[in-house]
């Protein structure tokens, strides 16, 4: 029998018995980030094989929601800082070490850029938009030459986006469930299909819809995969660990991560969506909506489950 | 100069004194606290072995919150003592997260708050707080640089371990067994 007792102070609300410092804001800034990351990614990605035209939802609608997202995540990190006012210390400096400063400093670059690739489309989505002013009309003709490039650095920052939102719990090595290098690419794998769930969503054209359907199927295949590897990676490791991945198989987490995440996130969306590439008839909003739910509670999972986990002594 | 403790599992009673002196010396808010005290009771009666730790900061040498911190307000001053600077902090959380130790909390004014190893004595020549307070001097403070420190001659003349070894964060606060 072993046992622990913390005789004096540690009474602290909010942080013992666990330091879970951090709640809500977190896991919902990692899927809004993840998602963003997601259609930015694809978006650049067709605009630079040259298929503005045939993938229009795509590389134009759904990049309409990105802003958007990204606000909204940027605001919920902002509410998660206890220290508020002192926030614009993050751009002072560069931490090279730091993981949560590299995600700043992309912020700081990809909002911007997701703005300007909305509104040189603005024109397109509202006829008769004005932008009143000469010079603004100026820099939007300047951003059309130029949106080959801006599609290039867009892909770039998105996949270091995607993988951010995983490094960014991965780089703890106190919270042994988060201390695997197979959460970066598995953050940013679990993004790009919630993104392209979004597209699907939006789109109305079948051929389009179809193409993305089989790049999400393959990409819910490589989530699968990493999944395995990761509980894989945990039983074959320490005992912090193996401890860690028992919350998962058998302790508090395994009915919300199996069947909300992995069946009803995953599988159940994979299944229905090859279903309908054999023909079946199914709305396309059933899958995505899966996809997107799926994404949003493996995140809060994610981010609950490894704040219980720490090191023995 | 590379400032360490040590403790005296054998002799600490767990009275609490270190926490009481550490919240004064440092105005520390009531219901928080900067060092504390475990009571690890290991096997079942008649087999029972009970250890008393006072714990801290363990201002390690290869410290996962000075890496993480985004702002760089955790940093390392001389004699190797982590500290944070107040108006750098955003209170992201990101160096709560990463310690091994649990040693940092959130101020209730928003900036993340530790043990400093009474930096500010140190400057004046006084040892710790808790070091002054302890009443079977349980507690040794020096440089580990200096051979004639007492923490260096405590650690020099018996066994002792470090909190988590396998975590990789080098710590530098000892507990003789």
């Amino acid at each position: 029998m072993k046992e622990e007792l913390f005789v004096s102070g540690r009474n602290i609300p909010n942080i013992d018995p666990f330091l879970n410092i951090w709640h809500w804001e977190i896991p919902v800034y990692l899927f809004l980030g993840g998602l963003s990351a997601g259609i930015m990614f694809f978006a650049g990605l067709f605009m630079v094989m040259g298929k503005e035209k045939e993938m229009a939802t795509t590389v134009k609608w759904s990049m309409f929601l990105v802003p958007v997202a990204l606000v909204l995540g940027l605001f919920a990190l902002f509410l998660d800082l206890k220290h508020q006012l002192y926030f614009w210390r993050l751009y002072t400096t560069i931490r090279i070490e730091s993981p949560m400063s590299w995600g700043a400093w992309t912020l700081m670059f990809i909002t911007p850029l997701s703005f300007i690739w909305v509104a040189t489309y603005m024109k397109e989505a509202i006829p008769g938009w004005n932008w009143k002013f000469k010079l603004i009309d100026d820099l939007e003709a300047l951003a059309i030459k130029y949106r080959v490039h801006m599609a290039w650095a867009m892909m770039g920052l998105a996949i270091v986006l995607g993988v951010y939102t995983g490094i960014l719990l991965s780089a703890f090595n106190a919270r042994p469930l988060w201390n695997t290098s197979i959460l970066g690419p598995l953050f940013l794998v679990s993004g790009m299909s919630t993104g392209l769930a979004a597209i699907i969503w939006m789109s109305k054209s079948h051929e389009e819809r179809t193409i993305l359907t089989k790049i999400d199927i393959a990409l819910i295949g490589v989530e699968l995969f990493l999944i395995i590897h990761l509980f894989m990676g945990f039983l074959a490791a320490s005992e912090v660990q193996i401890e860690a991945a028992q919350l998962f198989l058998g302790g508090e987490f395994t009915v919300t991560f199996w069947v909300f995440v992995v069946i009803l996130g995953l599988i159940i969306p994979a299944l229905l969506e090859t279903l309908e590439l054999f023909g079946f008839r199914i709305p396309v909003w059933i899958p995505s909506l899966l996809i997107l739910i799926g994404g949003l509670i493996f995140r809060f999972v994610m981010v609950e489950a490894g704040q219980i986990t720490r090191f023995l002594y | 100069m590379r400032y360490a403790m040590a403790v005296d599992t054998k002799k600490c009673v767990g009275c609490g004194d270190c926490v009481v002196a550490c919240q004064t010396e440092n105005n520390v808010p009531i219901g928080y606290c900067r060092d504390w005290i475990v009571e690890n009771v290991n096997g079942s009666y008649p087999n029972v072995e009970i250890e008393l730790r006072s714990e801290r900061c363990n201002h390690c040498d290869n410290s996962p919150c000075v890496r993480c911190c985004p702002t760089g307000a955790s940093h390392i001053v001389e004699g190797g003592i982590v500290m944070v600077t107040h108006n750098e902090c955003i209170g992201c959380g990101a160096c709560i997260q990463s310690c091994p130790y649990d040693a940092r909390y959130s101020h209730p004014e928003g900036y993340v708050d530790k043990c400093t190893f009474c930096n500010h004595r140190l400057e004046k020549g006084q040892s710790t707080a808790c070091v002054e307070v302890c009443p079977t001097t349980c507690l040794y403070f020096g440089d580990l640089d200096d051979p004639n420190s007492d923490v260096a001659r405590a650690l020099k003349n018996r066994s002792w371990k470090v909190l988590a070894p396998e975590a990789g964060t080098k710590p530098q606060l000892f507990f003789l067994t």
